[in-house]
């Protein structure tokens, strides 16, 4: 088989044109911060893009809400793992002991109680939980947008995500900080206008309606402000990718 | 043996770069489906609701226990990894050989059923030269019948596309910037229904794809989409059993 020279410098610019596009793509993905904390595996590729598209096309928009008569007569919760010690004294004590602690890369570090926390600005929304596993219901989530807790506390200007832990401790995630600051993302308190069950993770859950359901987190305990996702686990930007699931479920 | 122009390179490649992604989109797919193989219709679905429809299948979680034993081992996680990434390479593949098909032509000149062949009655015809095995009045070495050509639009215009807008609207991130996307559809479950039965039509597709390549002559076939190159000479048709000597 022969190669014309031109068909040799065409393939060979084409192949510069590339690998040159690919770096300034990948430059601007990071100065940008479209790039998730679990991109290092095989499928690092596909699960950039999908952050990355849907970073540049939702960092604003809202989950999509629903009418009262919407609500799900039956929501379902996973059964839950035999609660720790410490949950079941809390519980035992009426929640009246429960903290948020607001620590990280923040100005003025807090310790809220559940009262504090009421005493915020509360919100309401009638959004979806959508299980990864395939099956969904509409709530009424009752809380404080998460943006007030993180004014409070002051960010550092160059806190990147915002880590959050559980009662559990092995139980953590974590989320960017569109996600953070976005009005719909609740420390939640109440649902159908009721208290938050412990079944659907009272008495504090994280609710991120723009992601699947594994990513909000039941029963927060801590809130931590950071610039890197290195120090905390694998490093990979919440427990999910240790078990093998992504750490941005947008989808 | 002589041999004549079959595939271009742009078609091979992007052929089988979709084979790839979508035996991984179908697997991955079916793996994650076993986690609640449940269906419903409309905005919401689970467990304290009641199904559309239910598959008999051993489950990968317990929330659904569906009378056997021990529940299949859970494999979501790299699964929903793969299936999205297989995703992208499809959609992406799809995009280079759509817009490269417009422009030059491939879609107008082997897609686009001939003139004179625009009939169901030129469908129908193709169909009964397959069920008696005759020879193709024309020489198909180096086109597509109006049967390939019909199919072929369909699964690229009409079945991909569905499949990809109902998988989208399954994304509730992607939901929040388009949410005509999923209500015009009816709701998230409709949604995911859907996507389940546009997978099986891409899956019969598949079926009768393969098989129509091993009836006309597995290699030969095989050989084109990779070589680019046909025997100009139609593969031999079987004669039917009863007229063998």
């Amino acid at each position: 088989m022969t190669i014309s020279r031109r068909k040799l410098i065409t393939s060979g610019l084409a192949t510069a044109a590339g690998v040159a596009g690919l770096t300034a793509a990948d430059r601007i993905a990071r100065r940008y911060g479209l790039i998730p904390p679990d991109s290092g595996t095989v499928y690092g590729p596909g699960e950039t893009l999908t952050y990355a598209a849907q970073r540049l096309i939702t960092r604003h928009t809202l989950a999509r809400e629903f009418p009262r008569s919407k609500i799900s007569e039956k929501p379902f919760g996973n059964s839950l793992a035999p609660p720790n010690e410490t949950f079941k004294k809390l519980q035992a004590g009426g929640f009246a002991d429960w903290r948020l602690v607001v620590d990280g890369m923040v100005n003025h570090p807090l310790s809220l109680s559940l009262a504090d926390l009421h005493q915020m600005p509360a919100h309401s929304q009638i959004t979806e939980v959508v299980c990864e596993e395939g099956w969904s219901y509409v709530a009424e989530w009752i809380g404080t947008p998460l943006y007030n807790v993180l004014n409070e506390a002051d960010l550092h200007p160059e806190t990147l995500y915002i880590v959050y832990r559980t009662i559990e401790p092995n139980l953590w995630g974590s989320i960017d900080m569109a996600d953070a600051f976005h009005p719909q993302t609740f420390l939640t308190l109440g649902m159908n206008n009721g208290d938050l069950p412990v079944g659907f993770g009272g008495p504090l859950r994280l609710r991120v309606p723009r992601q699947l359901g594994y990513k909000s987190l039941k029963f927060v305990t801590q809130i931590t402000a950071t610039d890197s996702m290195k120090k905390f686990g694998k490093g990979l930007g919440s427990v999910d990718p240790e078990y093998g699931y992504s750490w941005y479920a947008g989808i | 043996m002589t041999t004549t122009p079959r595939h271009t390179a742009l078609v091979r490649v992007t052929h089988w770069l979709t084979v790839i992604a979508f035996l991984a989109l179908l697997v991955t797919g079916a793996e994650l489906v076993i986690s609640h193989p449940r269906f419903y219709w409309g905005e919401t679905g689970n467990v304290n609701m009641r199904p559309l429809f239910s598959l008999p299948l051993p489950t990968s979680r317990d929330t659904i226990n569906n009378g056997y034993g021990s529940a299949m081992p859970d494999q979501n996680g790299w699964s929903r990894y793969l299936h999205f990434e297989s995703a992208w390479v499809l959609v992406l593949t799809g995009a280079v050989y759509g817009i490269a098909s417009l422009l030059n032509g491939h879609f107008r000149r082997d897609l686009v059923p001939e003139p004179g062949q625009r009939t169901l009655g030129a469908h129908f015809q193709r169909i009964a030269q397959y069920l008696h095995r005759k020879p193709p009045a024309a020489d198909e070495s180096s086109t597509y019948n109006v049967l390939q050509r019909s199919a072929y639009l369909i699964v690229i215009f009409v079945l991909f596309p569905l499949v990809i807008w109902t998988g989208l609207a399954l994304s509730p991130a992607f939901n929040s910037a388009f949410p005509f996307f999923v209500d015009v559809l009816g709701g998230r479950q409709s949604a995911r229904t859907l996507h389940f039965f546009v997978s099986w039509a891409l899956f019969f597709f598949l079926v009768i794809h393969v098989a129509m390549i091993a009836i006309s002559g597995f290699w030969s076939r095989t050989r084109a989409m990779i070589t680019g190159r046909a025997a100009s000479v139609p593969a031999p048709i079987p004669t039917p059993i009863e007229e063998r000597p």
